[in-house]
């Protein structure tokens, strides 16, 4: 027998018991709001460690499975979220492997950290020979509308989804997570075993692009 | 370190530092005080959190029927055992 001290478990949200004790229940109104809300963030983390979308959508499944297996065992170390999209990521990254996915996760990642990728192009800013170095060629052009406090319509929201989708994998994933879901920075840093400073870089990238896709979008004839 | 300017071009690669509040209280200062003095950053900042804020207006995916009728039937198997 060891000498280790038992230390107290981390309590969890009084909302995550709820979810937990209805779902040990049987309670299939819980398992279907559980469902709506995490199953397309899963297919979208599977897809970044696995060859095509329906290889991503049988890892969410698998998932499900996963937590429906584990569900009487689950002690409530993490909260029940980060213990689903755990799974999630331990089956999609066993089945990556096992497809020998050209790229592998990680080395996306670093891809995508690399390149140098600044927020506005540089020809937009005065150089060393100008008057003021660093400063703005021409100031940006103001957005007529305030477009968030408009409802949306369905051409600018159309575009807005295109324009996330063109991001590189990692980006997408980021500004997905975090400024559509509401994640917390640390929420998708567990997920996605990325520290602060890395999904901070890859968040700054995708909203740079973002920012530029709505510039073009309002200002073009 | 020496009290740099902070140039416009280096303004827009650090605002979502600003906004994750990741900056120094020094850095965060020199920030503020630039977009103070500076329409286009002044402009460009609130573009960003414009963009933000209509992204959290999209709305979430939503998961296919049949996926979610797979997932009812799976929970319903699971119950029986």
């Amino acid at each position: 027998m060891d000498n280790t001290v038992n230390l107290p478990l981390p309590v969890l949200s009084t909302s995550d018991l709820t979810q937990l004790e209805a779902l040990r229940q049987g309670d299939e109104a819980a398992f279907l709001a559980l469902v709506r809300e995490f199953h397309p963030a899963l297919v979208r983390i599977a897809s970044l460690y696995v060859s095509d979308r329906s290889v991503a959508e049988e890892v969410a499944q698998e998932t499900w499975l996963g937590v429906l297996k584990g569900l009487e065992r689950f002690e409530g170390r993490s909260s029940l979220k980060t213990w689903i999209f755990s799974i999630a990521t331990n089956i999609a990254k066993t089945r990556g492997q096992r497809e020998r996915r050209s790229l592998p996760f990680s080395a996306l990642i670093e891809s995508e950290l690399e390149a140098d990728e600044p927020a506005v192009p540089p020809d937009r800013f005065q150089t060393e020979a100008d008057k003021y170095p660093g400063g703005w060629v021409s100031f940006p052009a103001a957005w007529d509308v305030t477009v968030d406090q408009q409802f949306l319509s369905g051409e600018l929201m159309g575009y807005l989804e295109q324009a996330i989708k063109a991001l590189p994998p990692t980006q997408c994933t980021v500004i997905t997570l975090r400024d559509i879901e509401g994640w917390t920075s640390e929420e998708v840093c567990n997920v996605l075993g990325l520290d602060e400073t890395n999904q901070r870089v890859l968040l700054h990238r995708a909203r740079s692009k973002v920012r530029r896709a709505l510039d073009q979008y309002l200002h073009a004839e | 370190m020496t009290e740099e300017k902070l140039t416009c071009q280096q303004l827009v690669e650090i605002v979502t530092d600003y906004f994750e509040d990741k900056l120094s209280p020094e850095a965060r200062a020199r920030f503020e005080a630039h977009v103070a003095v500076c329409p286009g950053c002044a402009t460009y900042v609130e573009q960003m959190q414009q963009t933000i804020r209509t992204l959290g207006q999209l709305p979430p995916e939503s998961i296919p029927e049949d996926a979610q009728e797979k997932l009812l039937r799976a929970f319903r198997e699971w119950k029986r055992t």
